[in-house]
């Protein structure tokens, strides 16, 4: 049978507010365990929560972002729920009317661009956390966490792989750190997915069953733990199973999924609207306001990047991955003027090298304007793409500019057509048989030809100059 | 000892007597009365005595206040720093406060001298005051009658003359059920006048605490002292500051009283409504007109409040829970064995009962039939309210449909203690301002008050209506006689 | 409507309170009788009558994004069961 996976997805991003969204505390990640909950964190009795301004406006940001609708009015209700990660014994969140309904993302998934929907997304409080290192056999809890802002990102079940799951996580992750409303440190738990996993029969419209992956931290256990899921969903219904709802837990070390708990034991969250909070209202003038302060976004800059610099749509959806990559890039086309030449650049060398490393744009040394210097010198054909590639590595290793290591290099590229003619008049006599089979019309025995030129110049002479003189003498 | 807050505010202004005079008597008398009444859970002489001097040094400074240096209690519900804060549960009974709540601090800005903490009925449920952890109340006109509740604490030591003022709080009639039955006088103000910031919750959207005293004119003081914005609390109101005792000497002239039809039926005491009639006369002698009015509703708050509050009294009570302060079960197996047996062993009956009441509203398949008709009906009570404001400038009503009963009648009978609430209930899902006053005694010499109901923000007209009838009535003016056990 | 020993003892799981069986027949007699006073409240009519959460129709205050708390770990862990290196100790939480 065929099989059809649908996957939506839950992001919770944590809002990078400096205090926390129903308290003054500091959200600052790192601090001694408990220092920085306060006695509305910790849930002393007779606290009461106040709503931080600057959590509602990352909100809005978003919600005008991916096109969604903004509630004028929205309500806060009450998680109810007992676990000791959660002082009050419930979680102020949105139920009935979150802040932003609607939306939508684009991915990319190989050639394909598609259309993820968003569901709603609403505003909510963090848990703190709970360590489980041996205390005497009890569990430690630190409250630093609880009360951080977080958005909960919701899709629909528009994602059909693995690959699109990913897909749609990192279009999300580049938007929501790209509008600074997140700062998107994953260690730390700033962008976490949940992802809804369910097969059924190609064709088939009703939904299968789905199992719910929790708190997964990284791009690549989402796409090992669907990947998982999928294949285990599979394999127990073809071998006559049903799927049961489930919440679960993926394991990286063994790279299997385990049941945390089972539809039969799920809460009753005794949702009910907070009374302790009024109806949030937002005005068509704080809509103005932070639509005033939206930076471009990085779909409407990738159509720049392509219109502008005549870079492919491809490249200018790598380069808008991220503001400081497109940044990177804007910094460098100012100084270069040649935006295909600096795109493949970009997301070819750059890129790769810094993937090697494992290192993120901003902790490289390599300046956009720097860069721009090297590409300049291959679009005036200083370089060839080979000794290009050179000035590269010597670039990345030390802090001189391109014409610097050109010059202490020798690497400059020979167009010199005297002495080009010289060697190319030298291959022609060396290669008879070459010079025969061209003739004849083949013509790849040219390249065999330019190549020789090419090897006698250690690399320097300019290839289509090496090129059209060959044409010439052998006319 | 039967000095009013105004009488000690000018003995204090005119150096007739300091604030350590003041607060020795009081204590003593603490001391002598409170083992018979039970209306402490906490007193605290040494620290009553440095903050009576410190107020006896910012009068020798210049910088007394209209308060300065007044004896008070604070219901156990409000949070003090330092001391002792129960909520008249076993469950916090070795909870010292951390902060102050804003009524607190306000009130040792104003440089009101704390003696204690006064008894509750537990996280203020109950209308008796036989909910207390720390054990029932007596009321002190009558040593076998409940004093009322949840603020019987507050109540009994202001009618003992054990302390000129004390707080309270009213979800559902906690503050005026009380001054009812210990004959003095208690304000509810309007819902988002007095920060809740501190005060614990029981009821989050029904809570607001106010001041119980001798007279309206006291309680008038001390919520200048109470109210006001905080920003710490969410539903405080902002509307500046203003001046509660500005309508006292307003005549009644010309004033229109509604009285409620659904008031004064056959469930109401034939002697608290001759009282009542009795004090209708007396608003007619001064001035007032006399309309019928209607509250079709009334019966429905009674099913509406015990949905509403216990939803909310649920959750609100999830966070004790023995992980980060108050009664953790020496003995358990695992994480939900603590969870059930701390609470289980820290709760009270009728805390129980509520929570359950309030889980199963909103449980799963249950929230639309109970707690959304609850609010729905909830908006129906209060354009009732609306309607009725329409025809007349005040409300008024019983507070209860008798006199305190006897400690121990209704203890079994949670049905019988609800139905009870009927007069006061109303207003707290309304979020209105309304005040007990006391308006005579039954034949037994319990105490009976009336019920003044006013329109959202009218605490000052209220104030000033109940200041007008205790010009010409002395019934807040009687005290207990009691004897201290040997 | 009536509620069942299972329900009493669903929705005391539900709220953490430990009960035993002669708690739950007795809450469940109670309860019941609390209920019956409820039920009075299903025969009327609320058709349109939009649910008041709050007695004033106000919307929420916001507060500027600043860091006010200071740490006071120490005041609030005086009055906690039991804590270790600043940690709030609970029985083992097992996922």
């Amino acid at each position: 049978m065929k099989w059809e996976v649908v996957i939506g997805l839950e992001v919770h991003t944590q809002l990078s507010t400096c205090s926390k969204i129903f308290s003054g505390s500091s959200t600052a990640f790192g601090a001694a365990p408990n220092t920085q909950a306060s006695a509305v964190d910790i849930a002393l009795p007779g606290v009461l929560p106040v709503m931080n301004r600057a959590a509602v406006e990352k909100a809005i940001c978003f919600g005008l972002a991916v096109d969604a609708h903004i509630n004028r009015t929205s309500v806060f209700a009450r998680k109810n729920y007992f676990y000791p990660d959660l002082p009050k014994g419930y979680q102020i969140s949105q139920f009935e009317l979150p802040i932003v309904e609607g939306g939508h993302i684009n991915i990319v998934v190989g050639d394909t661009v598609k259309t993820v929907q968003l569901t709603r997304a609403h505003l909510e409080e963090d848990a703190g956390k709970s360590l489980h290192e041996d205390f005497q056999g009890m569990t430690g809890i630190d409250l630093n966490r609880a009360g951080t802002p977080l958005l909960e990102i919701v899709s629909e079940p528009d994602m059909r792989s693995a690959a699109e799951a990913v897909a749609y996580a990192r279009a999300l992750y580049t938007l929501v750190t790209w509008l600074g409303m997140c700062d998107g440190n994953m260690q730390e738990g700033s962008f976490r997915v949940d992802a809804n996993v369910s097969v059924r029969p190609l064709g088939q419209a009703e939904l299968g069953t789905r199992r719910e992956i929790k708190n997964l931290n990284s791009f690549r256990f989402l796409e090992q733990a669907i990947n998982y899921e999928i294949q285990w969903q599979i394999d127990l219904l073809e071998d006559g199973g049903r799927v049961q709802q489930a919440t679960v837990l993926f394991d990286p070390d063994s790279g299997e999924t385990r049941v945390m708990r089972t539809k039969e034991d799920a809460h009753d969250y005794r949702y009910f609207p907070d009374p302790d909070l009024l109806p949030l209202v937002i005005t068509e003038a704080d809509i103005d306001a932070v639509r005033a302060t939206l930076p471009e976004l990085p779909a409407a800059m990738a159509v720049r990047f392509a219109e502008t610099y005549g870079v492919s749509a491809y490249d200018a959806g790598l380069l808008t991955q991220s503001l400081a990559l497109a940044q990177y890039f804007e910094a460098a086309v100012a100084l270069c003027p040649q935006g295909k030449l600096l795109a493949n650049w970009v997301n070819g060398e750059l890129a790769a090298r810094l993937n090697r490393e494992d290192r993120a744009l901003a902790a490289c040394s390599l300046s956009a304007a720097r860069l721009a210097g090297l590409v300049a010198r291959i679009a005036d054909g200083t370089l060839s793409s080979k000794l290009a590639k050179q000035v590269f590595d010597a670039l990345w290793d030390s802090d001189l500019d391109a014409d610097a290591i050109i010059e202490r290099d020798g690497l400059k590229q020979v167009s010199d057509s005297g002495a080009i003619e010289k060697l190319v008049d030298e291959a022609i006599a060396a290669n008879p048989k070459a010079v025969e089979e061209f003739r004849a019309g083949k013509e790849k025995a040219l390249n065999a030809l330019a190549g020789q030129v090419m090897k006698a110049s250690k690399g320097k002479a300019n290839p289509a100059q090496v090129q059209d003189i060959l044409r010439q003498r052998l006319q | 000892m039967t000095y009013t807050l105004k009488q000690l505010s000018d003995a204090l202004a005119s150096r007739q007597v300091s604030s350590r005079e003041i607060t020795t008597a009081y204590l003593e008398r603490i001391a002598a009365l409170n083992p018979t009444l039970n209306a402490f859970i906490t007193v605290d002489p040494d620290r009553a005595l440095a903050e009576a001097d410190a107020a006896d040094m910012a009068r020798a400074a210049g910088s007394a206040g209209a308060l300065t240096g007044i004896p008070l209690a604070h219901k156990d519900v409000f949070v003090t720093e330092g001391m002792l804060t129960t909520c008249g549960s076993k469950i916090l009974n070795n909870f010292v406060g951390p902060y102050d709540a804003h009524v607190v601090s306000q009130c040792r800005r104003a440089g009101l001298v704390l003696v204690g903490k006064t008894n509750m009925d537990e996280f203020a449920m109950g209308s008796s005051n036989e909910n207390s952890a720390y054990g029932a109340v007596k009321n002190p006109w009558d040593l076998r009658a409940i004093p009322g509740g949840s603020s019987g604490g507050s109540a009994a030591a202001v009618a003992a003359r054990l302390v000129p003022v004390a707080t309270g709080t009213d979800t559902g009639g906690s503050i005026r059920q009380p001054a009812s039955h210990c004959g003095i006088t208690g304000i509810k103000p309007t819902y988002g006048k007095v920060s809740r910031y501190g005060m614990v919750a029981y009821a989050s959207s029904l809570d607001q605490g106010g001041p119980m005293a001798q007279t309206a004119e006291d309680c008038a003081l001390m919520l200048n002292v109470m109210a006001g914005f905080d920003g710490r609390d969410s539903t405080c109101l902002d509307h500046g500051d203003e001046d509660y005792t500005r309508d006292l000497n307003t005549p009644l002239k010309g004033v229109k009283i509604g009285l409620p039809k659904e008031f004064f039926t056959a469930g109401l005491d034939a002697e608290v409504a001759a009282i009542l009639q009795a004090a209708i006369a007396q608003f007619r002698t001064l001035g007032a007109e006399l309309v019928e009015v209607s509250l079709p509703k009334t019966e429905l708050s009674i099913p509406a409040y015990y949905v509403i509050a216990p939803a909310e009294a649920s959750s609100n009570l999830s966070r004790y829970d023995g992980v980060r302060y108050g009664h953790r079960a020496a003995d358990y197996k695992d994480l939900n064995d603590m969870y059930e047996r701390s609470r289980a062993e820290g709760f009270g009956a009728e805390v129980k009962r509520r929570i359950l009441v309030g889980t199963y509203v909103l449980s799963h398949g249950y929230y639309d039939a109970y707690y959304l008709q609850a609010q729905k009906i909830r908006r129906l009570i209060a354009q009732d309210f609306e309607a009725a404001f329409t025809q007349c400038d005040f409300i008024l009503g019983p507070v209860a449909p008798t006199a305190a009963f006897n400690l121990g009648e209704k203890t079994n009978d949670p049905v019988q203690m609800y139905l009870s609430d009927i007069y006061t209930l109303a207003v707290n899902l309304a979020g209105l301002p309304a005040m007990s006053l006391p308006a005579g005694f039954t034949q037994q010499g319990r105490p009976v008050g009336m019920q003044l109901i006013g329109r959202y923000f009218a605490e000052a007209q209220l104030l000033g209506a109940a200041h007008q009838f205790q010009q010409v009535t002395d019934w807040h003016t009687r005290a207990p006689v009691l004897t201290p056990l040997n | 409507m009536s509620l069942s020993t299972t329900d009493v003892s669903r929705i005391a799981g539900l709220a953490r309170l430990r009960m035993n069986e002669a708690e739950i027949i007795a809450a469940q007699g109670q309860l019941n009788g609390i209920f019956g006073l409820i039920e009075a409240m299903q025969a009327v009519d609320t058709q349109g009558v939009l649910p008041m959460a709050h007695p004033q129709e106000a919307s929420l205050r916001l507060r500027p994004d600043a860091v006010t708390e200071t740490d006071r770990r120490a005041a609030y862990q005086a009055v906690a069961p039991a804590v270790e290196k600043g940690l709030y100790l609970v029985p083992k939480v097992i996922e």
